[in-house]
């Protein structure tokens, strides 16, 4: 697949497949998970660090910077500001502009606050960030993020953590036709079904995290995901025969006795 | 003088700096951000940064995450 390399903002990705880092027992089944994904982005939360444990680890010591692009997002923030502080705190605490903004609306459906969302993405485009923004799968507010300044969108499937799959795939579909820059599918896959099908529809990448960590084998499914994306981005490319509602004989009439 | 760091109250000696500061917490200083008092610092600036009474310093870094849970 590195002949279809992902580029985003100057930057190339050879993965399709994004994951995140949460739920998982502990850093080593994370890093395990993330090398059987095939994923080259990551993504992180930043937190306060555990000042009462000498001995807590660092997730940055399992994730090895020439292997992985580490995407911070601002998940857990529910105004502009914090989106806008923790944004700031993410490029302190890393190494580079990219964030995954996230305004949170609401607790329940964690849909985001897409007013925030442009509101937060103009302060941080003007600091110099490289802002790939968590959207709701309107074909609006994805163009409204695109004209601001945005190198990608990142509509949801369906809620965060829910595995709905995939619930509005025509608002997906008028929202890859809208925009001029990559689209990429995050939140509320479920399996590798959902996957495969947002690359079909014509996503440039997915990104989840509980699909693959909360199954019961996340290793097992870290790779069913891996072939889903693949697969789904090949028959894509590949282009697949048109719907038709009566059959067409596969094998020939001829030399038939 | 003490300080408040990640909301915890900590007696601390006079003349620390940051990077002091986070030795003696055993963490490195490219893994984490430090924010005093909603002040954001530059990472070159933890040597020379001197703390002083009543700061709130909080000490970020990346943990697990999604997806938000």
């Amino acid at each position: 697949m590195n002949q279809d390399p992902l580029l985003i903002a100057g930057r190339t990705f050879h993965s399709r497949l994004w994951v995140g880092t949460g739920k998982y027992q502990n850093f080593e089944e994370t890093r395990k998970a993330i090398e059987a994904s095939g994923a080259d982005v990551v993504t992180v939360a930043v937190r306060r660090v555990n000042i009462t444990d000498n001995k807590s680890e660092n997730l940055l010591d399992y994730l090895d910077p020439k292997k992985y692009t580490v995407l911070p997002n601002t998940a857990g923030c529910y105004t502009v500001e914090d989106a806008v502080r923790y944004s700031r705190l993410a490029r302190a605490a890393g190494v580079s502009d990219l964030v995954k903004l996230e305004v949170i609306g609401d607790e329940r459906t964690l849909f985001p606050d897409t007013a925030g969302l442009i509101e937060a993405a103009k302060i941080l485009i003007a600091e110099g960030f490289v802002v790939l923004p968590y959207t709701n799968d309107d074909p609006i507010v994805a163009k409204k993020l695109v004209d601001i300044g945005c190198p990608a969108v990142m509509p949801l499937a369906a809620p965060i953590g829910s595995g709905l799959g995939i619930r509005n795939p025509y608002n997906l579909k008028i929202i890859m036709e809208t925009v001029n820059v990559p689209v990429i599918v995050d939140a509320g896959v479920g399996t590798a079904s959902d996957a495969a099908l947002a690359m079909e529809y014509g996503a440039d990448a997915v990104l989840m995290n509980t699909a693959i960590a909360g199954a019961k084998d996340p290793l097992m499914m870290a790779t069913a995901m891996r072939y889903a994306v693949d697969a789904g981005r090949l028959a894509y490319k590949a282009g697949r025969i048109p719907r038709k509602l009566y059959a067409t004989a596969s094998s020939p009439i001829e030399g038939m006795l | 003088m003490k300080i408040v760091v990640n909301g915890e109250q900590r007696e601390a000696a006079e003349s620390l700096t940051v990077a002091q500061l986070l030795d003696t917490l055993h963490l490195r200083s490219e893994q984490v951000a430090v924010e005093i008092n909603l002040k954001i610092l530059d990472r070159e600036d933890f040597l020379n940064w001197n703390l002083h009474d009543g700061d709130k310093i909080e000490i970020l870094s990346f943990i697990g995450g999604g997806s938000p849970t």
